[in-house]
């Protein structure tokens, strides 16, 4: 049994998770929708023991490191971080259908890594020889993945406004399966709670690791600035909040801004800008 | 006259304590922010004409975006942002202290009103009687109340993480702490550069701008290496470093790497970069085809030394050579040799493939036994004497913000009088998580 086909086994349970999410939509079965979650967790499980194993395989092949060290292992690790984050959600608040805007990401970035990254397990550079590695690609992604959550959440409320506020489309279709708006909001907020603080740390060990390493905490690296621009959007968001006019559909907006931002600071910056990032050059 | 000037200040104090103005800047610095991540910060002006006309340059360069995250208009919008927290947290701060400070510790009636958790116990008894038990088990099971006597009424009142109110403030005040190490740094602080070739030292460090800074004791670099994966990856880069204070040595060939820096006097010295000093000196061997004595030669590069029959000089070399030759690895040098009347001869030998040579089939057999060239070692050098500052601002940040999401503050009051027990409670924060914990209080008042 090899890591990499508990990662293909792992794509094709998102895949059958998705796929029965929509039907869940499409149908309102709800034992579909057991079988689409039912099927996500499995999912995650395998995947868990994936990345276990191949943590394993780097020690045998003689330069043991976490399996966090380039592109494809980073994306693999963020769609893990997508399913735990959404289970964290639908344990607690228990509203499945989230599920149907959420497993997708996690399904596009294993498909993604499966797909279309090398994932040859490589030894570690000098820069990366450290603990604070692990901190702070732990710290960072789960950030990432709460943040993804509240996109799906938000794209959610969006649609859910638009045909409550239409009083002349009918109540009945897809839309009347999601929780109302009120409730969406709320856990569009609760999501961004979850990751703004996670993100707070990722940043701050960073910049303990930076200094570390280096000698400077901050010095403005594109990367850096991202993760900033990143923190600016969601704390702009959580002081729109409290502020009468900001909340519902402007709420929203500012979460899915916030998440493209997110997926520039972790991807773009690496393929568009240049910078200190490991898996930067496209390899 | 004065009223127009109060009437001034006011405006001013209110755009300053206002959220929306904390939602523009936070909105502006990200979007700012970006400029530079666009245009590289802080290159040479030649390398920006390659990229850019003239005309956009002089633009650029009026508007700071050569170096944003310090032109003007950045660190204004910094500072806003400082004042604008500052006024919000003057302003609000009182209010929310109060609630801290001076809880409302009487159930009355427009209070409950406002409550949306109340619950009648239908309990009967002495009041004095029922005051001690409920006190007992709401000090058991939720937080030892505070008793008032009022109007012929016993009020009980119990709260939870008061505190965790605090905790936006207690963000905002890391942010302000952050600046104030960020500014300690810059005033107090330096970032600097130096390479020092193997076996020399040196007391003075360069900045960015070129300016010499005098460390006050020596650094030595010992010996510098670097060692490759199987993969040909780098795999670690290595100095050994010696610091020498008033003519004593303090620490000795202290081994510093990417990732374990060396400090010393609160200066800071980073395994950065690496370099060839140049001038190598070569170790060779060389025997005749049908011989067996190996005579060793030393020589500097280009230099000819005597060979049976003629000379020889190393003409390049390298200390990896699988970047040219993927199917070698390790040293090699390429040699050149000539004899009387015939064509020079010019071949590569390798550290690592000793009796390579042999299959040239020429009159002389080299081997190459070591190449000994000084290298240099690039070390970052960094004082700063604010980041314990910044490390205390970033801590609080934490902490305040896990107060401020993850704690809420739950109040519950009892009231005793008339022939009834009214509970009431609300938490500001996940109130239907509070539901909950509020109904098991209640089963267990009822049952006392």
């Amino acid at each position: 049994m090899s890591s990499s086909l508990l990662f293909n086994i792992t794509t094709i349970s998102y895949l059958v998770s998705t796929v029965l999410f929509f039907g869940f939509l499409a149908t309102k079965n709800r034992s579909v929708g057991i079988g689409a979650s039912a099927i996500a967790y499995g999912g995650f499980i395998l995947q868990t023991a994936a990345i276990a194993l191949r943590w394993k395989e780097s020690y045998a092949l003689g330069h043991g490191h976490a399996p966090l060290s380039n592109l494809y292992e980073s994306v693999v690790f963020f769609s893990w971080t997508i399913i735990l984050i959404f289970g964290v959600i639908d344990l607690k608040y228990r509203y499945r259908v989230i599920g149907a805007f959420v497993v997708p990401f996690a399904l596009l970035g294993m498909s993604w890594a499966q797909l279309g990254l090398n994932s040859g397990i490589e030894p570690l550079v000098p820069a990366l020889q450290s603990n604070w590695l692990l901190y702070h690609v732990i710290t960072c992604f789960l950030g990432y993945a709460a943040f993804a959550v509240a996109c799906g959440i938000s794209i959610m409320y969006l649609i859910k406004i638009r045909q409550e506020d239409s009083s002349t489309s009918p109540a009945g279709g897809v839309v009347a399966m999601f929780p109302s708006s009120k409730v969406l909001d709320d856990l569009n907020y609760r999501a961004i709670m979850i990751g703004f603080p996670l993100l707070t740390l990722g940043i701050v060990t960073g910049a303990a690791w930076a200094n570390y390493a280096w000698g400077t905490y901050w010095s403005w690296d594109p990367k850096e600035t991202w993760s900033l621009i990143v923190w600016f959007i969601y704390a702009a968001f959580l002081h729109a909040r409290i502020t009468r006019g900001w909340v519902g559909k402007r709420a929203a907006i500012l979460s899915i801004v916030g998440f493209a931002a997110t997926i520039f600071c972790y991807l773009g910056v690496n393929l568009v800008l240049s910078g200190l990032h490991s898996y930067g050059g496209g390899n | 006259m004065t009223t127009e000037k109060r009437g001034f200040l006011t405006v001013l104090w209110d755009f300053f304590c206002s959220l929306k103005l904390s939602i523009f800047l936070l909105i502006g610095l990200a979007a700012t922010s970006v400029i530079g991540t666009v245009i590289q910060q802080n290159l040479p002006m030649e390398e920006y004409r390659r990229f850019y006309s003239e005309s956009t340059i002089r633009i650029f360069s009026s508007l700071g975006f050569f170096d944003m995250y310090h032109s003007w208009w950045f660190i204004l919008l910094l500072y806003l942002l400082t004042l604008n927290l500052i006024a919000c947290s003057i302003k609000r701060l009182p209010r929310v202290w109060r609630i801290v400070s001076e809880p409302t510790l009487v159930l009355d009636q427009s209070l409950e009103r406002t409550l949306q958790l109340t619950h009648d116990l239908k309990k009967t008894g002495k009041p004095d009687e029922l005051k001690a038990r409920l006190s007992e088990a709401l000090g058991k099971d939720f937080a030892a109340p505070v008793v008032t006597e009022q109007a012929g009424e016993i009020h009980l009142f119990a709260q939870k993480n008061a505190y965790s109110r605090l905790g936006v403030y207690v963000v905002h005040l890391s942010i302000i702490i952050i600046f104030i190490g960020a500014i300690v740094g810059s005033l107090f602080g330096y970032k600097a550069f130096v390479n020092i070739i193997e076996g020399t030292g040196t007391s003075r460090v360069y900045t960015r701008a070129e300016k010499a800074i005098d460390l006050g004791f020596t650094v030595k670099c010992e010996d510098f290496s670097v060692s490759f994966y199987d993969t040909g990856a780098p795999k670690e880069f290595k100095s050994l470093l010696t610091v020498v204070d008033n003519g004593k040595t303090v620490i000795e060939k202290r081994p510093i790497v990417v990732n374990d820096p060396l400090s010393y006097k609160g200066i800071t010295f980073y395994q950065s970069s690496y370099g060839s000093a140049g001038d190598p000196l070569y170790h060779l061997t060389v025997r005749e085809k049908n011989g067996t004595t190996e005579t060793p030669i030393t020589a500097r590069q280009g230099e000819w030394v005597k060979v049976p029959g003629g000379e020889a000089r190393v003409v390049e070399s390298t200390q990896d050579v699988r970047q040219f030759m993927p199917a070698f690895s390790g040293p090699a040098a390429r040699l050149e040799v000539r004899k009387p009347g015939t064509a020079p001869q010019v071949f590569t030998i390798f550290e690592n493939f000793k009796g390579f040579d042999a299959q040239r089939g020429g009159d002389l057999v080299f081997s190459l036994v070591k190449i000994d060239e000084k290298m240099y070692t690039g070390l970052q050098v960094a004082k700063d004497p604010g980041v314990w500052v910044v490390w205390l601002g970033c801590t609080l940040m934490v902490v305040g913000i896990i107060m401020a999401f993850f704690m809420s503050h739950k109040r519950v009051w009892v009231r005793i009088g008339h022939g009834k027990v009214v509970v009431a409670g609300t938490a500001n924060k996940n109130q239907s998580g509070f539901e909950l914990q509020f109904n098991d209080l209640v089963e267990k008042l009822k049952s006392v």
